[in-house]
């Protein structure tokens, strides 16, 4: 399939552009065509290929999981019904673990954060050319599968999560005592004088560390999916005969990546949580 | 690979997911974990009861076959008690009716014995009369002699 480009670069390059709908610089809403039209639209432009696969796999997790759960008893579960079952109940189990205080929203979010990354890394498992291909044939001309390799996803569960984050912070501690948090560690000293000496360093540190948060969080999995995706449309660039000797071995490494950052994605939601829920003074 | 617009969307569309996940999916999972779980600990509670209850009813029912034994071999003891006093008491009573039948018997025989003597003696003391007459036959007075003959009756 990469024959069909004029170089190997531009074969990357069109795969990495999503199908973007946006607003020209001239004012007119439009499918951009190229990847400079692309880039013209700034911020008022929207992935239609990543919304609509992200939304299409969350379709897939509501339908499988409302499913299971319009059919839960606490009769002997089939198959199917197992499965799901021993899903929840192993995000139920970590979430017991890393989480220590009482909200009904966490363990759910986790579930959702998990399952949902989950299918969206699997995506990833697709030959990279398939998809593209067959709406290249409909007239379609840009078409990225996997919605975790656009950073606009996944900084945007990430930043989600920051606001529950901030919400439960203030919620929990109240406006004093998260200021309270950010200004007087790490470093306390029991003078006043020094005390606010050392408030901007302290909001400095602790800013920093609290924005990292989210910026790792969405980073990380944005990362770890699109350096896979772009080891496979590397691989796509080999002469055939040759693609399946590299293909094969990455795509099996590959699902323990897919599996592991979607693992961690959910970890950190929930540690991140229960440090918001944390008020005891350390 | 810029920032834009579907950040938010994104954004919006987890909020939607994990609503409806904590609204429909967890707590019906869940609660049907839980209450298979309750169920499970209920059942091996139960069975835990039933075994000691069975235990329970097995010594019990020893107990009662011990019980029934016992006054079995009791009863059958008294039994052959009283069937060995009934068979003795018939043989006293036996014993003491064939003597009370022998004694009648003697009696009888006894006074049919005397009857018989005192007949035989009766005609005894006739026919020495008759032979005496025979032989004397002259003046043998009856009444003379009839001291001497009743003495001779007497005698047999």
């Amino acid at each position: 399939m990469a024959t069909e480009y004029a170089s190997g670069a531009e074969y990357i390059k069109h795969h990495l552009t999503n199908l973007t709908f946006g607003q020209h610089p001239d004012g007119s809403w439009g499918f951009a065509h190229t990847r400079e039209q692309v880039d013209a639209m700034g911020f008022w432009a929207i992935h239609v290929d990543s919304m609509a696969w992200a939304i299409g796999l969350g379709l897939v997790f509501v339908g499988l999981f409302g499913y299971a759960a319009r059919r839960a008893t606490e009769d002997v579960p089939g198959g199917f019904q197992n499965a799901i079952e021993q899903l929840v109940e192993f995000i139920d189990g970590t979430v017991r673990d890393s989480f220590s205080h009482r909200n009904r929203m966490v363990a759910p979010l986790a579930l959702c954060s998990f399952i949902w990354i989950f299918l969206m890394n699997l995506m990833d498992l697709v030959p990279v050319d398939w998809v593209p291909w067959a709406f290249s044939l409909i007239g379609v001309h840009y078409m990225k599968i996997v919605p975790t390799t656009d950073p606009n996803v996944t900084m945007g569960m990430s930043l989600s999560i920051f606001a529950l984050v901030l919400y439960y912070s203030l919620r929990r501690k109240g406006i004093g005592g998260f200021l309270g948090e950010l200004t007087l560690h790490p470093f306390s000293a029991k003078n006043p004088f020094l005390k606010v000496l050392l408030i901007p360093i302290n909001l400095f540190l602790e800013g920093v560390a609290l924005l990292a948060k989210p910026v790792s969080h969405g980073l990380r999995l944005f990362g770890n999916l699109y350096a896979g995706e772009m080891i496979f449309i590397l691989i796509a660039l080999l002469p055939l005969y040759a693609q399946w000797t590299l293909s094969v071995p990455w795509a099996i490494f590959h699902v323990l990546v897919i599996l592991l950052q979607a693992f961690i994605f959910m970890v950190l939601t929930v540690v991140y949580l229960n440090m918001a829920h944390d008020t005891g003074e350390h | 690979m810029s920032i834009n617009l579907t950040l938010i969307g994104q954004a919006i569309s987890f909020t939607i997911f994990v609503w409806f996940c904590m609204r429909f999916i967890w707590p019906p999972v869940i609660n049907a974990l839980e209450a298979r779980k309750k169920r499970i600990a209920d059942g091996l509670a139960d069975a835990d009861a039933a075994k000691t209850e069975r235990e329970r009813a097995e010594q019990e029912a020893q107990q009662t076959t011990g019980q029934a034994r016992e006054e079995a071999s009791r009863i059958l003891a008294q039994a052959e008690r009283r069937a060995g006093e009934i068979v003795a008491e018939a043989r006293t009573t036996a014993k003491t009716e064939g003597e009370r039948i022998l004694t009648q018997a003697q009696e009888e025989i006894d006074k049919n014995t005397q009857q018989v003597r005192e007949q035989l003696r009766g005609e005894v003391a006739a026919l020495a009369v008759a032979g005496a007459e025979a032989v004397l036959r002259r003046e043998v007075d009856a009444k003379a002699h009839a001291e001497a003959l009743d003495q001779l009756a007497e005698r047999l």
